[in-house]
């Protein structure tokens, strides 16, 4: 196969976005961790479908819930930060408003996962 | 180098065949299904704010909790709901067919097509199957 780099960029080992294999890797991985954790919560949102306060916060207080929901809110948000960036790479063109547009991606995601975090936990001990 | 720039004026405004792009083409199942994985993942963000919503308003107590739950037992809660299941199985579904891309399976014309009816076929049953199981929960049938 011919090899259309530049000598630079073969001495780099890197294509046109610097780098990719790190994003690409952590997309499948939260991806794969993604589908017992995704199965497990409908599961537990079914069985609790009309439930009230008292039973839901019962449920969200246990250990193992808690534990469960903290790697699923982690997983979830880590995993649409990368996809949200994918999305905005492949259709925003102007390099100031990707770069605006990727940092309020990561930082909805940051902020929703820390908004789930506090609340499962005041849920957990506080409620 | 005066007849090279003379050459990139001209083709660039030539009116030269361009490669077709996506209106020429008909749409076809495998195109279709790989732009419903993204709508659905974008869908899904918003899916995950507002059950990060939900999990404030279970910490802000049973007031807040109460109303949260009015809203989504509500028509227009009941089908985003609906649309949120759909849009998290056929992503699932979907998902699981590009990993399988990923290690190198399923290139094949026949074999995209059917993962691709299966994803589908799967992620409608599995959305009629959870609604079912809720209504049975809140004692429908």
């Amino acid at each position: 196969m011919i090899d259309h780099r530049t000598a630079l960029a073969r001495a780099r080992g890197q294509g046109a976005a610097k780098e990719g294999l790190r994003h690409w890797w952590a997309q499948r991985v939260t991806a794969l961790l993604l589908i017992p954790f995704v199965v497990w919560f409908v599961i537990g949102l079914v069985v609790h479908t009309g439930a009230d306060h008292a039973a839901v916060t019962d449920w969200l207080s246990e250990p193992v819930t808690y534990g469960l929901m903290l790697v699923l809110l982690g997983a979830v948000f880590w995993h649409a930060a990368l996809g949200l960036q994918v999305v905005i790479d492949d259709y925003v063109d102007t390099e100031w408003r990707r770069l605006v547009l990727t940092l309020l991606a990561k930082l909805a995601c940051l902020g929703l996962f820390v908004a789930g975090y506090i609340s499962l936990t005041i849920i957990a001990f506080a409620g | 180098m005066q007849r090279s720039t003379e050459l990139d004026r001209r083709m660039s405004t030539a009116n030269r065949p361009l490669s077709p792009h996506l209106q020429i083409y008909k749409p076809q199942l495998t195109s279709t299904l790989s732009i419903l994985h993204r709508f659905t993942g974008l869908g899904l963000m918003l899916g995950a704010a507002v059950l990060v919503a939900w999990l404030i308003a279970a910490a802000m107590g049973a007031r807040a909790f109460d109303c949260a739950q009015t809203v989504a037992g509500s028509w227009y809660g009941r089908t985003l709901l609906f649309a949120w299941a759909f849009a998290l199985f056929y992503h699932l579904a979907n998902g699981i067919r590009h990993l399988f891309w990923d290690a190198g399976i399923g290139f094949e014309l026949k074999t995209a097509y059917a993962s691709g009816w299966t994803a589908l076929i799967v992620a409608l049953l599995l959305t009629l199957g959870t609604f079912s199981a809720g209504y049975w929960y809140l004692g429908a049938f």
